[in-house]
């Protein structure tokens, strides 16, 4: 493609004036972006409103396209349905055999899960939640992982409430709006989330590593006790989250700790649920959280902001 | 005279075209508001829990650059960018001054390669869309966050593969900007 003929200023005063300033605005504009990111990054809360704004507006578009996702997931494994009916026949008969020898080993599995299920108290035992809704929009271009919420302060929504699915815990509300709120995903690298084996009491940190997967550091150094197929759970200490919400399997163990994957994918969840700041702050003793901050950096909830 | 319904159907849709001028709203408008959506579009399409959507704000703006060189202004990043960053989640400023950057070395750019086929605006734009979201991932990690470079892998090579489908779609826009709709001599 030739340039534009027009970007050649010549010897017309005018336009070489034009071109100058056009480009005097260019770098004033990085300048003021400059200055507007060492702003945000003194005090990340400056510009929050603006945000929570911008987000209001695009609130009724995100809701929209919640819906879509969902429904779009479902005409696609009906699609699918039709496509693989013949082989997957096949596959079922083959399987059939294959669970009917599975079936008496289920039968213990569920028996040992009914134990756990009471161990870890996933069932129901929570508190009553602030707000049921979807997952209207996340950050999914940037490095952050923040999520929008269709509720917010109108609705009884008030900053450090956890947000959850029905599978595990998603987050937590960083900033609520008037109509919405900004969640920090448990994925995100600032979120840092006290956990425990579900099993027994191995404390550990969950920090996000910014890509779907989460750090897990023990808290007692020494031998690792962690195991691939752990799933680690809410242990409720520095109060921010209540105890025993399912967070993370085990993927992989490290040198201190262990790679989890989040239990609640965020793409694959529906609806969400908010629930009231544990009131447990009170309850734990403060040398138990205390050394642990020091150790690892940010605390808990002092971790997080935008 | 009185026309039949068809002839009068057909005459209309002829008409439509006849002695009408460009909306000036909509061949200014356009561009902008293609970029804003983009911006958009890049948070509302998938909740995700890993950085995987193409930055489809910046890659819109780098399409309307590099096709039609001059029609966004060289600081449109500051006010495009300042909606990218109220919804982009990166600390705010992060794109007006990454954008009025790009903007830059984009004409610099252009001044030096004057003719060029859509493979070289293609590796020019690959280029400058990693650099991006590197220095993306920079800032945020500058501000707070402490996420690794590999994290963004997946989305720099999403970035590079979307943008040929990106300029598609602003190829369209421009066609869509320049529809005469506007009467003229009513």
């Amino acid at each position: 493609m030739a340039p534009p003929a027009n970007r050649r200023s010549g010897y017309s005063r005018r336009a070489q004036y034009s071109s100058f300033f056009g480009y005097l605005a260019g770098v004033l504009g990085a300048l003021i972006g400059a200055v507007l990111l060492i702003l945000s990054i003194r005090n990340p809360e400056l510009f929050s409103g603006a945000r929570s704004a911008a987000s209001e507006v695009s609130e009724p578009a995100g809701s929209v396209t919640a819906g879509t996702r969902q429904a779009s997931r479902n005409v696609f494994s009906v699609l699918e349905g039709y496509i693989l009916a013949g082989s997957r026949y096949d596959k079922l008969d083959r399987e059939l055999k294959q669970a009917k020898s599975d079936l008496a080993e289920a039968k213990a599995i569920k028996a040992e899960n009914r134990r756990l299920k009471r161990l870890l108290q996933i069932a129901e035992a929570g508190p009553d939640p602030v707000a049921v809704t979807r997952l209207t929009s996340s950050t999914a271009a940037s490095s952050r992982r923040f999520a929008t919420i269709g509720v917010g302060r109108r609705h009884g929504v008030s900053d450090g409430m956890p947000v959850r699915s029905n599978l595990g815990l998603v987050g937590r509300v960083l900033q609520a709006g008037s109509g919405s709120s900004r969640v920090l995903l448990v994925t995100d690298t600032q979120s840092l989330v006290p956990v425990r084996r579900a099993k027994d009491d191995v404390a550990a940190f969950a920090q996000g590593r910014g890509d779907g997967t989460l750090e897990v550091r023990l808290i007692s150094l020494g031998i690792n006790p962690l195991k691939k197929g752990d799933v680690l759970v809410t242990s409720g200490a520095g109060g921010l989250y209540r105890t025993g919400i399912p967070v993370a399997v085990v993927e992989s163990l490290t040198a201190d700790g262990a790679k989890a994957r989040v239990l609640s994918d965020p793409a694959a969840t529906d609806y969400v649920i908010v629930e009231p700041v544990s009131s447990r702050a009170a309850a734990v003793p403060r040398a138990q959280t205390e050394p642990v901050g020091e150790e690892t950096g940010p605390r808990p909830n002092a971790s997080g902001k935008p | 005279m009185i026309l039949q319904p068809r002839a009068r159907a057909r005459s209309s849709a002829v008409r439509r075209r006849i002695n009408r001028a460009p909306s000036p709203v909509l061949a200014v408008g356009l561009p902008w508001l293609s970029v804003m959506l983009g911006s958009i579009a890049a948070t509302i399409l998938v909740i995700a829990s890993a950085p995987i959507m193409p930055p489809l704000g910046f890659l819109t703006y780098l399409a309307w650059r590099q096709l039609r060189p001059g029609l966004l202004p060289i600081w449109a990043g500051l006010p495009l960018g300042l909606v990218d960053d109220l919804y982009s989640g990166q600390p705010f400023g992060s794109a007006v001054l990454l954008w009025s950057i790009a903007a830059i070395v984009l004409d610099i750019l252009e001044a030096r390669v004057p003719w060029r086929d859509f493979l070289t605006e293609w590796l020019v734009a690959a280029a400058m869309t990693t650099t991006y979201v590197i220095a993306c991932l920079a800032i945020a990690n500058i501000a707070d966050a402490s996420t690794p470079l590999l994290a963004i892998v997946p989305q720099i090579i999403a970035s590079i593969l979307v943008y040929p489908l990106v300029c598609r779609m602003v190829a369209m826009i421009d066609r869509a900007r320049l529809v005469p709709v506007v009467e003229l001599n009513k």
